[in-house]
């Protein structure tokens, strides 16, 4: 990657806030301020991004089924998604007489704190990262696998045979995708050679994996966004949800600001999902390249690592929505033998042609 | 043995991969459909009712209230035979009718009265497709709010009009 100094680079905002507060502070203190500074501008991005996204998936979902979607509050419906956080912020928490209080009221907590917990080895532009560690794509898929947990307590715990079974058929989608997810990190993983998330983005200075892993990403990818999918438990896998059957799955018993977590996270793990999708596939923040165009690789270069990979990210996040808004739901019966059958062997035969191709040395 | 053996293995894998590929080809099939949608917003039939009152397009077919269509000489096709008032499931509509004395002393019937109460219509569209004379048809217009359900009953004959003569 070619540095030039006019280049923005977001890395000298957050060194230029370091070095003032340790210049300034004690060093306890400086490290507190930076932990509150980080945790702040998480859940800001995290909470901007759900409004975003909520807005983008009514938009898409209207303009697929030839709709216009909300355009009433605000231009063109912008504020809707900020009225319906207002609505759910003031609408009262009800628990159900049966319920188990202690675990109803901890679901929705952990189901969240599992979702932001995968935020923190993910690499956002170049030099901001809030943990780069070594194992960082081990640690998100086994973070948000715990999330299953959440659900399942959300499920028991509610008392009602719906979000029971939701909660129960939820888990076996999980951990049954979970298997193929992994497997097609890991045909990258054997690419790279590394686990840790910074490795990775840079391997992909000279050439996005998508394209420099020929076949092997190519199949990887897409299992990665079905398992991703799936995972999420979205259609056209939402079994955990089931509108048409379970009324609204393992939170049909949660109401207000609780219900609201669980959207929230939601929405996050599917972000954390397509981030991961987008570092490991398409080059995080690196920029796009054409060998031998030289101007067009000098335009990229002034386009910050950030928009790189938002905007990545975002385009991801548009085909996940693309797909709920066109495929057929899958019974639970079809959705473990798609797993199973299909998917699994598939990303096993993968990761061996992955690591035959890079012994080999055939990848870029 | 061995050969049946292999070539009904080679045969299953072959179902196997041709399985996955329709099945990528029939979701790239759909969704060519959803984003040709999402690309081409000139799609969208959602109508923003009471901005566009004015150019509101509503479609041929719809079924809004039962009318009487009468033309310019106030002539309508009604024989009041009252074979929609005998089709009607829930009693909406009452024909009235005068039996007349001819010039030649013969006896016909006339049509008085076309009673149809339209609050108790259902829009199903019997009348119109019993009707042997296709006299009546369901308007295309839907703003039909009152303050009393007495001003929901029509009288779609108007006054003074006659039955069009049959041109032969």
């Amino acid at each position: 990657m070619v540095n030039n100094s006019e280049q923005f680079h977001l890395v000298d905002i957050t060194t230029g806030i370091h070095e003032w507060l340790y210049a300034n502070l004690s060093s306890g203190l400086a490290l507190t301020a930076e932990l509150l500074l980080v945790a702040v501008s998480m859940i800001t991005l995290v909470v901007v991004t759900a409004i975003i996204m909520v807005y983008m998936e009514r938009k898409v979902a209207a303009f697929m089924q030839i709709r216009l979607g909300p355009n009433r509050v605000g231009f063109w419906g912008t504020l809707q998604a900020v009225a319906d956080v207002l609505k759910l912020m003031m609408k009262e928490i009800v628990t159900p007489k049966a319920a188990d209080r202690f675990l109803f009221a901890l679901a929705p907590f952990l189901v969240t704190a599992v979702s932001f917990m995968a935020l923190a080895p993910i690499s956002f532009a170049p030099g901001i990262q809030l943990w780069d560690v070594n194992i960082g794509v081990l640690y998100i898929s086994a973070v948000t696998s715990i999330g299953v947990i959440g659900v399942l307590m959300a499920g028991w715990s509610s008392n009602n045979k719906y979000s029971l079974l939701g909660a129960m058929r939820s888990g076996a989608q999980i951990v049954s995708y979970e298997l193929s997810a992994g497997l097609s990190v890991l045909a990258i993983v054997v690419m790279v050679g590394s686990l840790s998330v910074n490795d990775i983005v840079v391997s992909q200075a000279n050439g996005w994996w998508i394209f420099k892993g020929h076949i092997p990403a190519i199949i990887a990818f897409v299992i990665f966004i079905i398992a991703s999918t799936a995972e999420l438990n979205r259609a056209p896998f939402d079994l955990a949800e089931a509108e048409s059957e379970l009324t609204a799955g393992f939170h049909t018993e949660y109401s207000g600001m609780k219900f609201a977590m669980f959207f929230l996270s939601e929405y996050t793990n599917m972000f954390v999902a397509c981030m991961l999708g987008a570092t490991l596939f398409l080059g995080g923040w690196q920029p796009f390249y054409i060998g031998g165009l030289d101007g067009f690789n000098h335009v990229m270069d002034f386009i910050p690592g950030i928009i790189w990979f938002f905007g990545k990210t975002f385009s991801l996040v548009f085909l996940i929505m693309w797909f709920r808004w066109t495929f057929p739901r899958l019974r639970i019966d079809q959705l473990l033998k798609l797993e199973w059958k299909y998917l699994l062997p598939i990303s096993i035969v993968n990761v061996l042609i992955a690591a035959f191709i890079t012994l080999a040395g055939w990848h870029f | 043995m061995a050969l049946l053996n292999f070539k009904s293995t080679m045969k299953a894998i072959y179902n196997y991969c041709r399985n996955v590929i329709n099945a990528f080809i029939s979701l790239i099939n759909g969704m060519r459909v959803t984003g040709y949608y999402i690309s081409h917003p000139k799609q969208i039939l959602t109508q923003q009712y009471p901005n566009n009152r004015a150019t509101l397009y509503i479609p041929e077919r719809f079924k809004g209230r039962v009318i009487l269509p009468h033309d310019e000489n106030n002539e309508h096709k009604c024989t009041g035979c009252s074979i929609c008032q005998m089709s009607c499931p829930n009693g909406s509509i009452t024909i009235l009718t005068v039996t007349e004395e001819l010039p030649d002393g013969k006896k016909k019937k006339r049509l008085d009265r076309w009673e149809y109460n339209h609050g108790m219509c259902t829009l199903c569209n019997l009348c119109i497709e019993s009707c042997p004379s296709d006299a009546i048809k369901m308007e295309n217009h839907f703003e039909f709010a009152v303050y009393d359900r007495k001003n929901l009953i029509y009288d779609l004959n108007k006054p003074g009009s006659k039955l069009k003569e049959k041109s032969e």
